[in-house]
């Protein structure tokens, strides 16, 4: 089954991304859609973090249905990615991450997607993880509110960290799952090219 | 000189902070996150911490949403 599941794969990519662990820190409009995408394309370890529970105000852009309502978004998004593939290694951790305990929980992670919904707190955490790991890399979301302004979505790094979106502030634009989801997907995206080619040529 | 983010040339000064730099730029955001050669400088050092000439800086802003 495994071997049709990823017949349409990028050629050579499915070995590389099966040995490879990816922690997500918050499984919300970024978080849930980037996992998605990344259990898709093979990634055989997964490290979801979120004391969050699901409401149905999330469901116009996060990877929820109204069934999840109420449920922690780590037990709900699990149950999703394993109806994808049965075989995807998940380590489920429905706990507030902090600066302490980050290793905890992401000390076995190759690379981390920072997917958190305050800004404070993607400081705090890209300050923790590079300090912690600062040859491993860390795929911000910034800036991913509104509607339209596609072509001002980016990634831009500096040594090992990523930057995905406008890098704008927006809450008062709303969020729309079209964008929200793309910058979800340039996070997967990213973290899959480092995956594939850690030197990062090819982000 | 200084690069910014592979675009802003900015000129050096003898002693230049982080901060220094961020208020020439002009940054008045407060969710941002700064490297100097590609190593994140935390932002509790963003007063002693001295740039040096021809450094590659980069000014990242964090904004909510997730």
């Amino acid at each position: 089954m495994k071997s049709e599941l990823f017949s349409r794969n990028v050629p050579g990519s499915l070995e590389v991304l099966q040995r490879a662990t990816v922690a997500v820190a918050g499984c919300g409009g970024l978080g849930s859609n980037a996992a998605v995408a990344l259990v898709r394309s093979g990634v055989g370890r997964l490290i979801l973090a979120d004391f969050d529970r699901v409401a149905k105000s999330n469901l116009n852009r996060q990877h929820y249905f109204l069934e999840d309502v109420g449920k922690t978004k780590v037990t709900a998004l699990a149950a999703h990615l394993r109806r994808i593939n049965p075989g995807v290694n998940l380590t489920l951790h429905p706990v507030k991450l902090t600066p302490a305990n980050i290793h905890q929980f992401f000390a076995a992670a190759d690379i981390l997607i920072e997917a958190f919904d305050r800004g404070e707190s993607k400081i705090w955490l890209v300050e923790s993880w590079s300090r912690q790991y600062p040859d491993r890399p860390v795929i911000v979301g910034s800036g991913l509110s509104g509607i339209g302004h596609t072509g001002e979505l980016r990634v831009e790094k500096s040594g090992r960290i990523f930057v995905c979106g406008d890098q704008k502030n927006g809450e008062e634009r709303g969020l729309s799952a079209a964008r929200v989801g793309l910058v979800a997907h340039m996070q997967a995206n990213t973290a899959l090219a480092l995956l594939i080619n850690p030197e990062g040529e090819s982000i | 000189m200084i690069l910014v983010n592979n675009r802003d040339r900015v000129e050096y000064m003898p002693g230049m902070t982080v901060r220094d730099l961020l208020e020439q730029l002009g940054y008045t955001y407060t969710l941002i996150t700064v490297t100097v050669n590609d190593t994140l400088v935390p932002r509790e050092e963003y007063d002693e911490f001295t740039i040096q000439d021809g450094a590659r800086v980069g000014v990242f802003h964090l904004a909510h949403g997730g």
